[in-house]
């Protein structure tokens, strides 16, 4: 009776009803757009004054140009990309739409998916006007790291999506009362993932969290690669494993919390 | 009270014939330690328009949510056109579908843009053509284009109901569907409710406060309260038995503990 296509394991025609909902909300809110530039636009002017006036009174400073842009730059990346993942999820359960969502053929695997890729999407429209303005304003080309900066933004990213998942998991299983968890998580990692400064500042005993960290290894291999001249692959492939471990526990931490929250109810009310 | 600890073989006794759209055996729901669902069974035979009546807390909404694989019972099975759920959920989801108080549509897109997602998520075919005809038939034409926050209560229903029917389902699960609708509007969706099961000899539950509204569409009533069956037959058998003109009566008897007449 029904006139539909079965179709079986993931389906890319599912994922782009997905993306192409998101497309359909980024474009009918202008507010939504501007927040998405705002924020980075207002980092990167900051830090690269900043920075422009650390260079002038210090030597390492000067020597080690963009280190500061660098980092702030790749910080977005991976907050950016937390947020997109995150904020996409939260839509749904802002709109009282995921009841519709979970009901509908659409698996898990697709719906994360297509937050994935809208937090790439989320992720360009805002950082590639920051990487403008850094260079514009501060004479820093981003783009200039070159084919480490494929090996940095895929770690990066992946580590923003584990992060992603999980805490969608936990919106999911506890309402819109954990929404607070989104915007704030990722600030815990900041300083163990060493953003502004070397690992070997940290006491002992933190290093070695430190080193648990996807994020770090890239922050420690941009610092190499502009400060040094040096490439760290040895870093991206640590970084790499990790990333593959954090994905893979946190697609089955958010399985776990849907189920959960199948078993709690929670999916049909999605309030506080 | 029904017999609820029949067995699936024995839900006939308590249904019409004909092969089974929804089976329920033994449904348990604990949220902790409230029993929402206590050891309810029924058969809902394929094309038939059940109403699932009952006070507030009564348990249909967590009764048609564990049918739809949203809540997870703590024991006892469901299986929907003919497959476990939620186990088997992937072969089923897509020729089913649902109407809740408890879902909106996204506000910020228009109609059309709701329609079309929906669609693709269900993989219906000829897509374009189906949302001109649900506007025909459904009178959205109007308000195709504008953004769903921006319409009314009734227009709402109206579109949430063309979500509901845009992959021509073979179930309809319904929580509430006319409720906050003014009485020309709940008519006139109950009206395309009775035309689409006809036309595609679909199965329609719902769940419902509005007795005039069970009467008018369900061929069968099921009566909840505090979680179990009290009573189940044809909406004229069930006054019968309570000796009343009306299911609103009927309700308030059950609501306040009067046991009908004969009753099981």
């Amino acid at each position: 009776m029904s006139e539909t296509v079965t179709h079986y394991g993931i389906s890319w025609h599912r994922i782009s009803a997905m993306v192409l909902r998101y497309w359909y909300l980024l474009m009918s809110s202008w507010p939504r757009l501007l927040e998405l530039i705002y924020w980075p636009a207002l980092q990167i002017i900051t830090w690269g004054f900043l920075q422009n006036y650390i260079a002038q009174n210090d030597n390492f400073f000067a020597r080690a140009g963009g280190t500061l842009i660098g980092a702030v730059i790749l910080w977005d990346i991976l907050f950016r990309g937390q947020l997109g993942f995150s904020i996409s999820f939260l839509e749904e359960m802002w709109a009282r739409n995921l009841g519709n969502l979970m009901m509908s053929p659409l698996k898990p695997i697709e719906f994360l998916i297509s937050l994935m890729i809208m937090s790439l999407i989320r992720l360009a429209i805002g950082v590639i006007p920051m990487t403008l303005l850094a260079l514009f304003f501060f004479d820093f080309n981003f783009f200039a790291i070159g084919l480490p900066l494929i090996a940095f933004f895929c770690n990066l990213i992946f580590t923003s999506w584990a992060i992603g998942i999980f805490v969608s998991g936990l919106v999911l299983r506890n309402g819109l009362g954990a929404e607070s968890i989104v915007w704030t998580l990722m600030f815990g990692l900041m300083p163990l993932a060493c953003v502004y400064y070397p690992v070997s500042v940290l006491p002992d005993w933190l290093q070695w969290i430190a080193w648990t960290l996807p994020p770090t290894y890239v922050f420690e291999g941009m610092r190499a690669l502009l400060i040094n001249q040096t490439f760290r692959s040895d870093l991206m492939v640590w970084s790499l494993a990790i990333n593959v471990v954090l994905l893979i526990a946190s697609f089955a931490i958010f399985l776990a919390l849907l189920r959960s929250a199948k078993r709690v109810g929670s999916l049909l009310g999605g309030g506080e | 009270m029904v017999n609820s600890d029949a067995t699936p073989a024995q839900f006939s006794a308590a249904g019409p014939e004909g092969p089974a759209a929804i089976e329920v055996a033994h449904l348990i729901k604990l949220y902790k330690t409230t029993r929402a669902v206590d050891d309810i069974s029924f058969r809902i035979a394929r094309g038939s328009v059940t109403g699932l009546l009952g006070g507030n807390g009564a348990g249909k909404t967590t009764t048609i949510a564990t049918i739809m694989g949203l809540v997870l019972p703590t024991s006892g099975r469901v299986q929907v056109l003919g497959h476990a759920m939620p186990e088997q959920s992937a072969e089923v989801l897509g020729r089913m579908n649902f109407e809740s108080p408890y879902v909106d549509m996204p506000m910020r897109l228009t109609v059309r843009q709701n329609l079309t997602i929906f669609g693709r998520l269900y993989a219906v075919r000829n897509l374009a053509e189906r949302i001109e005809q649900l506007a025909a038939d459904l009178d959205l034409k109007d308000f195709l284009d504008r953004a769903n926050g921006k319409l009314s209560a009734g227009q709402k229903t109206r579109v949430a109901l063309a979500k509901a029917l845009i992959n021509q389902p073979e179930l309809l699960l319904l929580d509430e569907p006319t409720a906050s609708l003014d009485p020309d509007t709940a008519d006139w969706v109950r009206q395309h409710l009775r035309n689409y099961r006809k036309t595609h000899d679909a199965t329609i539950l719902l769940a419902s406060h509005n007795m005039l509204e069970v009467e008018r569409l369900c061929d069968r009533v099921i009566i909840m309260k505090r979680g179990r069956i009290e009573d189940d037959d044809s909406p004229g058998q069930i006054m019968v038995r309570y000796n009343r003109t009306t299911l609103e009566d009927v309700f308030l008897d059950v609501a306040r503990g009067r046991v009908a007449e004969g009753a099981p």
